[in-house]
């Protein structure tokens, strides 16, 4: 491989990445206003209207006050990783869209066969997304300890129960879907449910579906999750000492992750790119992924406008004594079905009606 | 050549960051030192072609650094003085130790059993092999005697670190969650005819 190719073939991973990068933060940027608009809705007043026609170019005057508004860098923090922690945050949640499959090209007729359209096409899709994504709580950790504040401390400390605590029950939410679609492959996830509806994973897995979302929501530390940041108890957690472009990433982040909850939430259990009906196929895959995924981002924002806070015992014990019970539960349930045939033929119809989402056994 | 240089590089990242560990003053940041040094040991498992190990890595060992973070912040009491007081009275301990681990990697690189030619397949395999399935299989026919009694010893590991620790204090009053949910509107008002 000469120079040439290598830098070419380098010129289209950024291109590539930029594709994703960029449209993923001007999401965030307007999901921000959505954001505000849908709460003021629901809580009958406006919301942000005043900046452009109905308001839509407040996120880039926010940004640019952000921008504009100084650093400040307490005293006796630790300044290196200070500074670091809010980069530690924004990485995992802009490096865990690499894997995200947005649906197939053929590239309007040029290639023979349909192409995912992710920036890496893992094998491991799912784990890789699990790894990364528990890594978002490095930056909380690190702006908690380094700030040298006891609020942050506690908001740090609060972040790493809870992600311990919503994990687990997350991890095995996807094992019941590793054992219905029999790969790791994102992609694969997605071919598995495809053929209308009545595929996808939400049926026979509604209850993970449930835990998956909840904890998704616990994970990226939204409202009704979002002790790491109460504002009644701890002000505002690790971020208390943050200010201007430094406060920015990490809300940057949280967006972030909340986008890729939702976009996974529809990959691996609505059908990721597919129509609900065969009938709707004229509308393309990626618009339907999207819509599906915007459809969970006002979801979240719905139960940040409904639900009051949690107490913290209370989301400790919705975390270790239901969730993780039931989905311990669900992968049994769920192996017992898939192998009851082989143990008694009386039993064949349970293996049946499991199988109909196990494309790996027929 | 791509492939070596990346070697080189991991491997050299990930010596420097085990060094940090033991080398920084801070706890803090040896702990993140911690994290890079498996974010390069996973680097290389991914240019062997075992990305699944390379992710169990990271999720696994770089997911329980965090409880390190948890154990530094409550656990640890930093004092620098301390800290170099006893460096002489462990080092013969630590030196014989540090001796043997080295004879033994020695030992074992040199003892033909990591030779190109008894390694079944150097090259890299095509991508309709799966390693994770590959993996699995091998994991619960051949050595599943193996996998069950680990299974079995993290249990009892679990098990024990529960009990050593769940004390229910009689004098201390808990809140019945279950309780508090299914409280109904009949339980808590009385409609009072005034």
């Amino acid at each position: 491989m000469g120079w040439l190719d290598m830098a070419i073939t380098a010129g289209i991973w950024a291109l590539e990445i930029l594709a994703i990068a960029v449209p993923v933060a001007l999401t965030v940027a307007y999901t921000t206003y959505i954001e505000r608009r849908v709460i003021g809705i629901m809580q009958i007043r406006k919301g942000c209207n005043r900046v452009g026609p109905f308001g839509l170019l407040q996120p880039l005057a926010d940004g640019l006050k952000l921008f504009l508004k100084e650093t400040i860098i307490p005293t006796n923090a630790n300044k290196l990783l200070f500074i670091a922690a809010p980069v530690m945050a924004l990485v995992p949640a802009l490096v865990a869209f690499a894997v995200v499959p947005f649906g197939e090209t053929r590239l309007f007729g040029i290639w023979d066969e349909a192409h995912v359209m992710a920036v890496a096409h893992l094998n491991v899709g799912l784990l890789y997304v699990l790894a990364i994504g528990s890594l978002s709580i490095y930056g909380v950790l690190m702006a908690g300890w380094a700030s040298n504040s006891k609020y942050a401390l506690i908001g740090a400390v609060r972040a790493t129960c809870q992600m311990i605590s919503y994990e687990i029950s997350m991890g095995f939410a996807l094992v019941c879907v590793l054992m219905l679609a029999g790969s790791m492959d994102l992609a694969k996830i997605v071919d598995a449910q495809a053929g209308g509806f009545w595929h996808w994973y939400i049926i026979p897995l509604f209850p993970m579906f449930l835990v998956y979302f909840i904890s998704g929501c616990a994970e990226s530390n939204r409202t009704p999750f979002d002790l790491v940041e109460g504002e009644a108890e701890i002000v505002a957690g690790h971020i208390v000492e943050y200010s201007g472009m430094w406060f920015a990433t990490f809300s940057l982040a949280e967006y972030g992750a909340m986008i890729l909850i939702s976009l996974l939430t529809c990959i691996l259990f609505l059908g990721g790119w597919h129509a609900p009906i065969e009938a709707l196929d004229f509308i393309p895959g990626t618009v339907w992924l999207l819509l599906k995924a915007a459809f969970f981002i006002f979801v979240f924002i719905w139960f940040r406008a409904t639900f009051p806070r949690y107490r913290y015992d209370q989301m400790m014990r919705l975390g270790w004594k239901i969730f993780l019970p039931w989905t311990l539960g669900w992968v049994a349930v769920l192996g017992i079905c898939t192998y009851a045939g082989e143990l008694n033929h009386s039993l064949q119809f349970l293996s049946d009606m499991i199988g109909f989402y196990q494309p790996w056994r027929s | 050549m791509l492939e070596a240089g990346f070697f080189y590089l991991f491997a050299a990242m990930s010596v420097i960051g085990g060094m940090g560990v033991v080398l920084a003053r801070n706890t803090m940041h040896s702990v993140m030192f911690l994290i890079f040094c498996f974010f390069n040991t996973a680097g290389l498992f991914f240019l062997l072609d075992a990305e699944f190990l390379g992710i169990i890595l990271i999720l696994i060992y770089v997911g329980a650094v965090m409880v390190l973070f948890m154990f530094v912040i409550m656990m640890l009491e930093v004092n620098k003085a301390k800290l170099k007081e006893g460096f002489l009275q462990y080092l013969p301990v630590g030196g014989v130790i540090a001796l043997i681990l080295l004879i033994e990697l020695i030992a074992a690189s040199s003892s033909g059993v990591f030779n190109t030619e008894t390694i079944a397949a150097v090259g890299h395999f095509g991508k309709d092999v799966n390693n994770t399935v590959e993996i699995g299989k091998v994991l619960y026919t051949q050595y599943l005697l193996g996998f069950e009694i680990a299974a079995i010893i993290l249990l009892v590991a679990l098990v024990g670190a529960i009990v050593l620790t769940l004390r229910t204090r009689k004098d201390a009053k808990y809140q019945n969650i279950s309780k508090q949910v299914n409280v109904r509107k009949e339980d808590r008002l009385r409609k009072v005819r005034m």
